[in-house]
């Protein structure tokens, strides 16, 4: 178990290096100028170089991305000779853009991802997982009909036309919801628990809508194979009631993929919901990257596309050792 | 005087988008108690789906079951599926044919027997884990106890079919259905699958219905045999009186397609043709299509008129050959002869 969770850090480590060294290297010799976007708008050929070098992208490559790479194992200076400031560890640099410690910049945009991140995935869940085993346990009536129309629905929709649909519903004519504000971020914030599940409602219910449209589909079809195995046969030869043999013969043996499924999307969400935080303006993760990847800012983009890689290759760890809770098959002794 | 188990009249339909499939068509089965009766017939032929029908399983599902399947009195065809609960498990018990995909991967041997028995007796967990830890035993696991704990794949097939077995067992239900419980086995484990079965059942005396294509097993096992076919019983008779006159053409076409190890030289002699197409069956016999002995009787009759199943003694045939005498002498040979081949013994 032990040997198993070193083996698969070490895999971890090794896959973020990789990571980091493309993303460093799409930065370099793509076709941004992260010096001239620096600079601003009045600009001469003159300041532009002294943006360069403050940056320090007038030194190699390798130069680059190894001093890059240092602020992962120690503090580093950034700057203009000079000029330099200090950079605490764990640095991630500082904004080409901004100037401001990215650091600094993640953690201020990690509790909006995480609160968007951690409502959508509990109501799609529920939502995905409880109407596709209903879907399941129905097939062929009116109730599966229903709902596998509602899921066909749900999942051509995408999150722009949802989110603006309940924008306009919910805050524009109904005036039941607030406008999404950027003051609460977390549920034991001043404002309390329930100001902000009012606050990010909406934005819970655009992604839930288009998740658990994928979920019911996913669960349903898992589970009718299941409740065809032999071994569901042998629970009611048994004499088992039938929500025994549902849930505790079959509901644990056709979980599996959506376990899979559910660990991936979560890793993916904890990146940034990036069209979900631009609808409803939240500064989250993924808001912050597509501002910093259109500015040319590399080292907010290097650090939120390390952190979004970071948040998969966690989540399917955690994947796997669910799965070997679940089956004994998979168990490594 | 009743049976203890009396199914008459038996028919099983699956609508499908091409109709209805008939897959039991009038079948008539009878069991005393203690009894072992074998039930023989190809793939297809509805022994399955008529042991599952005994034990209910098509309630609650788009399956057509008509006719009466009368057990100690009670008729289960009219039974709710909850009341049938009370059944299963309990005083008719079943084991399937392929114990690895029967038993549920995710848990262990140990808890799903205690789970068997749990269902009908209020007992702790832990007194339910004492019996089934004591089935073990009885079904002859060694170190039953740290067995119990093991999963169903960490089993080899026997074990596994006896663990099944011991599963099937843990409430002594008065009925036992088998359902091809050695096919998936190889041959010496079978041998002692069976010893298990029959010795099993000798101690509590339940009756047995072992469905099976293999006539040697029959042999060896049980008192009567009900041979299907197109989802009717074909015929039925005490073991010796198959085995030494068997009164139905397919019956005497499954007996030499069987290898024997005395017919050294010989070759195996299959049935020619496929059982009936259970979406638009024949008006007449079942079987005319397939049979070499129709061509003997006045033209059209087999495949016109459905036989029925006539009585004589405790010997039961559906045959219109066998009705008029045509059949009465010979045995296995006669099978051989009745397709134009020589015997090559």
């Amino acid at each position: 178990m032990i040997a198993f969770l070193l083996r698969r850090l070490g895999a971890m480590l090794l896959l973020l290096i990789v990571v980091s060294f493309i993303t460093f290297s799409l930065f370099h010799f793509g076709p941004a100028d992260p010096a001239s976007a620096a600079c601003g708008q009045e600009c001469t050929p003159d300041r532009v170089e002294q943006a360069r070098i403050a940056l320090g992208l007038d030194k190699p490559f390798f130069v680059q991305y190894l001093t890059y790479m240092s602020g992962f194992i120690m503090p580093r200076m950034i700057g203009a000779p000079g000029a330099e400031s200090a950079c605490a560890w764990p640095c991630l640099g500082k904004s080409f853009q901004t100037n401001e410690n990215v650091t600094d910049m993640i953690a201020n945009a990690l509790p909006f991802t995480l609160s968007i991140a951690i409502g959508a995935v509990v109501l799609w869940t529920i939502a995905g997982v409880g109407l596709g085993l209903l879907a399941a346990m129905r097939k062929g009536k009116a109730a599966d009909r229903i709902i596998v129309g509602g899921a066909s629905v749900g999942v051509s929709l995408p999150i722009p036309v949802t989110g603006l649909v309940l924008l306009l519903v919910f805050v524009g004519i109904l005036h039941v919801l607030p406008f999404t504000s950027n003051s609460i971020n977390s549920p034991f914030g001043a404002a309390g628990p329930w100001a902000w599940v009012l606050n990010y409602l909406l934005p819970w219910l655009a992604i839930a809508i288009l998740f658990s449209a994928q979920y019911i589909r996913v669960t349903r079809s898992n589970m009718i194979e299941t409740f065809n195995e032999d071994f569901m046969r042998t629970a009611r030869a048994k004499g088992l009631a039938r929500r025994s043999i549902v849930f505790k013969h079959g509901v644990r043996a056709g979980i599996t993929p959506v376990v899979t499924m559910l660990g991936m999307d979560i890793g993916g969400l904890l990146g940034g919901a990036v069209l979900t935080e631009q609808i409803f303006s939240v500064p989250g993760l993924g808001f912050t990257a597509v501002h910093a990847a259109t500015s040319g800012d590399l080292p907010v983009t290097m650090a939120i596309t390390m952190l979004a890689a970071f948040f998969i290759i966690v989540a399917s760890v955690v994947v796997d050792l669910v799965y070997a809770a679940i089956d004994p098959r998979v168990r490594i002794n | 005087m009743t049976s203890f188990l009396s199914v008459k009249d038996l028919h099983v339909e699956f609508p499908t988008d091409d109709g209805l499939v008939s897959a039991v068509n009038g079948m008539d089965l009878s069991l005393e108690r203690g009894e072992t009766v074998g039930l023989v017939g190809e793939s297809g032929s509805g022994k399955s789906v008529t042991t599952q029908a005994i034990m209910g399983l098509f309630k609650d599902s788009k399956a057509r079951v008509s006719g009466t399947i009368d057990f100690e009195g009670t008729d289960l065809i009219s039974l709710s599926e909850n009341r049938m609960r009370e059944y299963r498990g309990k005083k008719i018990g079943m084991i399937f044919q392929d114990p690895l995909s029967a038993m549920h991967p995710f848990y262990t041997v140990g808890e799903q027997i205690a789970e068997a028995y749990r269902v009908h007796n209020q007992v702790s967990k832990k007194a339910a884990k004492e019996v089934a830890v004591d089935m073990l035993g009885r079904v002859g696991i060694p170190a039953a106890r740290s067995r119990a704990d093991s999963y169903p794949h960490e089993f080899s097939g026997g074990m596994r079919q006896r663990a099944m077995i011991a599963m099937a067992l843990v409430c002594e239900p008065e009925l036992l259905i088998a359902d091809e419980p050695t096919t998936a086995l190889d041959v010496t484990v079978q041998a002692q699958i069976l010893d298990l079965i029959s010795g099993l059942q000798q101690e509590t005396n339940s009756a047995v219905i072992f469905v099976t294509h293999d006539l040697g097993v029959v042999a060896e096992l049980c008192q009567r045999v009900v041979v299907m076919y197109g989802g009717q019983c074909v015929e039925q008779a005490p073991v010796r009186t198959i085995f030494r006159e068997p009164g139905h053409p397919y019956t005497r076409g499954l007996m030499a397609s069987m290898p024997a190890l005395s017919d050294e030289t010989g070759r195996l002699k299959p049935i020619p043709g496929s059982p009936p197409a259970l979406l638009d069956l024949p008006k007449g016999c079942l079987f005319a299509e397939r049979c070499e002995v129709a061509k003997l009787l006045p033209e059209g009759l087999c495949r016109e008129e459905r036989p029925l199943l006539r009585i004589h003694g405790d010997h039961e045939v559906r045959c219109h050959a066998h009705e008029r005498g045509l059949l009465a002498v010979g045995g296995p040979s006669a099978a051989g002869n009745m397709k134009g081949e020589s015997a090559d013994v």
